[in-house]
């Protein structure tokens, strides 16, 4: 690869991609070629201020006018000016300023945010025609590499969704606030009409206020008798009357009950995921702490080198895998319209992969660790317990899906029961020992440590996704063959990618190539798998706004696209000499397994546990959760991105290795203080966990009155 | 769509070609690899305690932090004078029934590379301060402690290994610190951590992605390379940033005589060929770092001029083409200084 090829900095490209500025795209070549990536990189950081900045400016503006509004109708300000105006208005002036003060400030409001959206849309349209001028003047810029700049736009990506999802939010919530102000507005000049004395107001006024004087006495038509409400019209009206902070999101809706043997397997699989996902994360946290405070503790048990597979181990076995299951109980044979082949064995599985992360994470913490490979730290005997739960569950997905009532095998159980096959030969293949002398060990890692990624947890919660995103949407996924050829396609590049973790390394480097290529085909099943759950979005937008949990499947999605291409442009060759070995790969990782794996489950066991024991969690509860997780991960992997990359760069430069420890530092503060959002944000989440599943005291008399009357149905679900 | 709505069908298919392209990407080559490469002739197998080091070192997940791997890139050349090849992995085996081949390559690299630090750092003495407080050497690093290889001893038993720590990272206990057999044998085994010449007439692979050598100015090149850098990449975990060095443990260079003589050649002969001229005094031998780690003359006279010039030190800079010179005197003082070149 020839760097000195890849001319004019191509952070321009990303400049023109967030602003619309044809012209310069043109006069580039004056552009003097001494810009060095110093400056790209702090005109792609001042961009990012600026549109944060761009966007509070917008905020405070739109909530400056609205407190001036409130001051104004607090002091009363109005009387002084208008009196003066008002004397010498007739009535068809009166008329004429109502109108035109009305149709004024409606119009205000609505041009901010169409502007915003027009400069994003003529920012992307024109990024293509930059991107083909950009030719080669300058010898060396980071910015001039494709990887570096897919990565760039990738990030920003979640980061200007979130900010547009707030904007959207505040304006939304001004626009409201303004239409009521205007409408008092009005009540007002009418009222000030009619406190003025008479012999000041002219004949047209005093026709005027008569007008606005009369009112209906509201019951001309219906009298004053009490409605007969046949149709249960009026008593179901939900009125809230005052301001709202929090939307009212819509409640889960009521569906026949669930087999309560299956619900109580799948509630537990669900509560020991959340037990691990708070452990692991405890961990995790920890151990980002020691980055800052080395010395925190000097306990064997609790050294980083030992504490770091705990952590991953526990989130990948504990949390990820155990809440797949649990959600994956619930759909295999629901998509299959049978019950479940046996109950006994989801139990096993269940006891199994649990004793399996409690053995193994207190083996790893007294230092018996199966020889330091990621992901398979756990020695055989322990593996061992997982290999036997996922074959138990195997068997069991099969004879249940041999008996569906369905004719086809709906396209979740296809990822969902191939997941598990491969999760155990993945195992099988990593644990034997015939192949893991020298190098091969190396090999053998390589592939074990992504397809344990990719054919583990991406390919079961893509299953889980193309059941639990349709429910929620009420509708039927988009595209039912963008499924099948997502799925093949996954198989196809997916399993050739490993070895892209040693690129450079002494792994022959002809397997090294076959793993760039491989990554690069990966964005063929995860744009078909984007594309597919965005459309299933389309024309259900709506219905986000008014869902606790849609927005976790949003955010899941897009850091499924932006997250797995990202891993394709860590794969090339020149980004692996900048990211390879830096944080970068953590901040990867996580962006992955938690802003994709995560944010789906997270989606699906709000989904599904108010359906199994008919109690919701609070709303607040879950906003909270959900902000929290999304915020964190971003002050995580973003500074760890930044701080990788100049890391990398130092490395580069030949820098002595201490300073670019030295330089981490503040990046590392900045992942400690994201890091514990999340993980309080984890705690809010075990707190939703505990209200939708604790039995609660209060009794619907009238539901409870019924059943018992009926006797029919079946008990709520009591896990205790 | 017919062939896949049999279940049995369309999961053997997926399971097919699973296994199909498992076999051809993970296994065949790991087989290929295993089967084709051997040590190279001069590897020595480990044995004793260095084995026993190796899995203390897996067993503390040093390899989360530490690589072990030159890759055939430029930038890594700071790392090992050739890049890591097949065969520098051929002798790594099961570790026992119930553990794993050791996964010693490693994926990240928040500390430093180990594939020479035998070469690189060869001092015990070193590497037992640092590993009972890495913050007693280097004050930047957040590698953390190990205290808990290490006992306290009022007074040392014959044979007992004394490390010599300050007083501040005692935390109040009084007495020696005493290396146990578990420091001891993870030293010994990053001291086997060396790259090993390959056989007479083969060459090094290449490094690729060469950085391009800067030379606007036309001044001469040592004093285009930052001397204050290659002191803190080279020296500075034994000598100190200050240049004091640790009392007990590593000698000053602020105020040396042998810094501040006016015939270099001295000082040229220590940087080349090591020293164990003050063993006497309680200073551990210093290792012929200029040799190790294939300093140029540009770069030893950088570090030189540094040396020379700092802390109050106040002698005269010098010039690459005297050291050049010097150089090449003292390698013919030293035929029993294993060459590594």
């Amino acid at each position: 690869m020839n760097t000195s090829k890849y001319g004019i900095p191509r952070w321009f490209a990303i400049v023109s991609l967030l602003f619309p500025f044809p012209l310069l795209a043109q006069s580039e070549r004056t552009v003097p070629p001494s810009a060095s990536p110093g400056i790209g990189e702090i005109i792609v950081l001042c961009l990012l201020v600026l549109i944060v900045l761009a966007a509070a400016i917008f905020l405070s503006v739109e909530t400056h006018e609205m407190m001036k509004l409130v001051r104004k109708k607090m002091k009363g300000e109005y009387t002084g000016k208008v009196e003066e105006y008002f004397n010498a208005f007739d009535s068809k002036q009166i008329d004429t300023f109502l109108k035109y003060k009305q149709t004024r400030k409606l119009k205000a409001t609505g041009t901010n945010l169409p502007l915003l959206l027009f400069m994003l849309l003529g920012a992307t349209l024109l990024s293509t025609n930059v991107f083909a001028q950009t030719t080669a003047e300058k010898p060396f810029s980071l910015f001039s590499e494709g990887g570096i700049v897919i990565t760039l736009i990738l990030i920003l990506t979640p980061i200007l969704t979130g900010i547009i999802l707030m904007t959207l939010k505040v304006s939304n919530i001004v626009k409201r606030y303004r239409f009521n102000q205007n409408l008092a507005e009005v009540e007002r000049l009418t009222e000030y009409l009619k406190t003025l004395p008479e012999e000041e107001i002219s004949d047209a006024l005093r026709k005027r206020k008569a007008v606005l004087d009369y009112k209906l006495r509201q019951n001309e038509l219906s009298g004053s008798l009490p409605p007969n409400d046949d149709k249960g019209i009026i008593t179901n009206v939900n009125e809230h009357a005052n301001i709202r902070f929090i939307a009212e999101k819509r409640k889960a809706l009521k569906r026949p009950d669930v087999d309560p043997q299956l619900s109580k397997l799948i509630i537990w699989f669900l509560i020991t995921a959340t037990v691990w996902l708070v452990f692991g994360t405890s961990i995790g946290e920890y151990a980002g702490i020691k980055f800052v405070a080395p010395d925190a503790d000097h306990l064997s048990w609790l050294s980083f080198g030992r504490l770091r597979p705990v952590h991953t181990n526990s989130v990948f076995w504990g949390w990820s895998s155990l809440a797949m299951l649990g959600l994956g109980y619930y759909v295999v044979p629901r998509v299959g319209n049978v019950q479940i082949y046996s109950l006994k064995w989801g139990w096993y599985t269940l006891y199994l992969i649990n004793a399996t992360v409690l053995l193994g994470s207190i083996l790893l913490m007294a230092g018996i660790n199966n020889g330091g490979g990621e992901y398979r730290e756990y020695v055989w005997p322990i593996q061992l317990l997982f290999g036997i739960g996922l074959a138990l569950t195997l068997a069991n997905f099969l004879k249940t899906v041999a008996t569906r009532k369905t004719k086809e095998i709906y396209v979740s159980n296809w990822y969902i029961i191939a997941a598990v096959m491969f999760a155990i030969t993945i195992s099988v293949v990593a644990y034997l020992p015939f192949w893991q002398d020298g190098l091969g060990e190396t090999i053998t890692q390589g592939y074990y440590m992504h397809q344990g990624v990719g054919m583990w947890f991406m390919l079961f919660t893509l299953g889980l996704v193309y059941y639990y995103l349709p429910q929620q949407l009420n509708k039927p996924i988009y595209s039912y063959s963008l499924g099948i050829l997502a799925f093949w396609s996954q198989i196809f590049f997916y399993t050739l990618i490993g070895t892209h973790h040693f690129v450079f390394s002494a792994i022959p480097w002809s397997l090294q190539t076959v793993a760039i290529v491989g990554s690069v085909g990966m964005v063929i099943p995860v744009v078909s798998g984007t594309t597919n759950f965005l459309m299933t979005f389309k024309g259900s937008w709506n219905k986000v706004s008014g869902s606790y949990t849609l927005p976790f499947f949003i955010i899941g999605t897009i850091f499924y696209f932006s997250g797995s291409l990202q891993g394709t442009a860590e794969a090339f060759r020149f980004t692996n000499l900048v990211w390879h070995f830096t944080d970068f790969t953590v901040a990867h990782s996580h962006l992955t397994m938690y802003g994709i794996i995560a944010f789906f489950l997270w989606g699906g066991i709000y989904a599904i546990i108010p359906r199994l024991t008919r109690q919701e969690p609070p709303q607040v509860t879950v906003g909270i959760h959900f902000w929290m997780a999304f915020i964190g991960l971003l002050f995580y992997t973003i500074p760890l991105m930044i701080g990788g990359t100049l890391r990398g760069m130092m490395w580069l430069d030949g820098k002595p290795f201490i300073d670019s420890v030295s330089f981490m530092a503040p990046y590392w503060l900045w992942r400690a203080i994201g890091g514990t959002l999340m993980w309080a944000s984890h705690l809010v989440f075990a707190f939703n966990m505990y209200k939708m599943i604790n039995p609660r005291k209060v009794v619907n008399i009238n539901e409870e009155a019924l059943e018992k009357l009926t006797l029919e149905g079946h008990e709520l679900v009591d896990v205790q | 769509m017919e062939y896949f709505n049999d279940h049995k069908k369309l999961f053997l298919t997926a399971l097919g070609l699973f296994l199909f392209l498992t076999i051809l990407v993970a296994i065949l080559p790991a087989l290929y690899n295993q089967k084709n490469n051997a040590p190279l002739p001069q590897a020595e197998a480990l044995s004793g305690d260095a084995l026993q080091g190796k899995a203390i070192y897996v067993a503390n997940g040093c390899v989360a932090c530490h690589t072990q791997q030159v890759r055939n890139v430029d930038m890594d050349k700071v790392w090992g004078e050739r890049p890591s090849i097949a065969a520098d992995y051929a002798s790594l085996h099961r570790t026992d029934l119930w553990r794993n081949t050791a996964t010693v390559m490693g994926t990240e690299r928040t500390g430093p590379d180990l594939a020479s630090i035998g070469t690189r750092q060869p001092s015990i003495d070193w590497h037992l301060v640092h590993m009972f407080n890495p913050r007693i050497v280097v004050k930047q690093s957040i590698m953390p402690a190990y205290p808990w290889m290490f006992e306290v001893k009022k007074v040392p038993a014959k044979g007992d290994v004394v490390v010599n720590v300050p007083k501040e990272y005692l935390q109040g206990q009084e007495g020696k610190v005493v290396a146990t057999k578990e420091a001891l044998q993870l030293v010994a085994y990053l001291q086997t951590l060396k790259q090993i010449k390959l056989p007479d007439g083969t060459p090094n692979l290449e490094f690729l992605y060469k950085r391009e050598k800067k030379n606007e100015s036309g001044a001469p090149q040592e004093q285009q390379l930052d001397g204050t850098a290659l002191y803190a990449a080279n020296c500075q975990s034994c000598h100190q940033e200050n240049g004091e060095g640790l009392k007990g443990a590593f000698p000053p260079l602020k105020g040396s005589k042998v810094v501040l003589d006016e015939n270099p050649e001295l000082m040229v002969d220590i940087i080349m060929n090591g020293y164990s001229g003050r063993v006497q005094e309680g200073f551990p031998p210093m290792p012929a770092i200029g040799t190790n780690n294939n300093l140029t003359p540009e770069e030893i006279a950088a570090i030189m001029s540094h040396e020379k010039t700092s802390w109050g030190n106040n002698a005269k800079k010098v010039t690459s083409a005297d050291i050049k010179k010097l150089m090449d005197l003292v390698k013919l003082k030293s035929k029993d200084t294993p060459a590594t070149k």
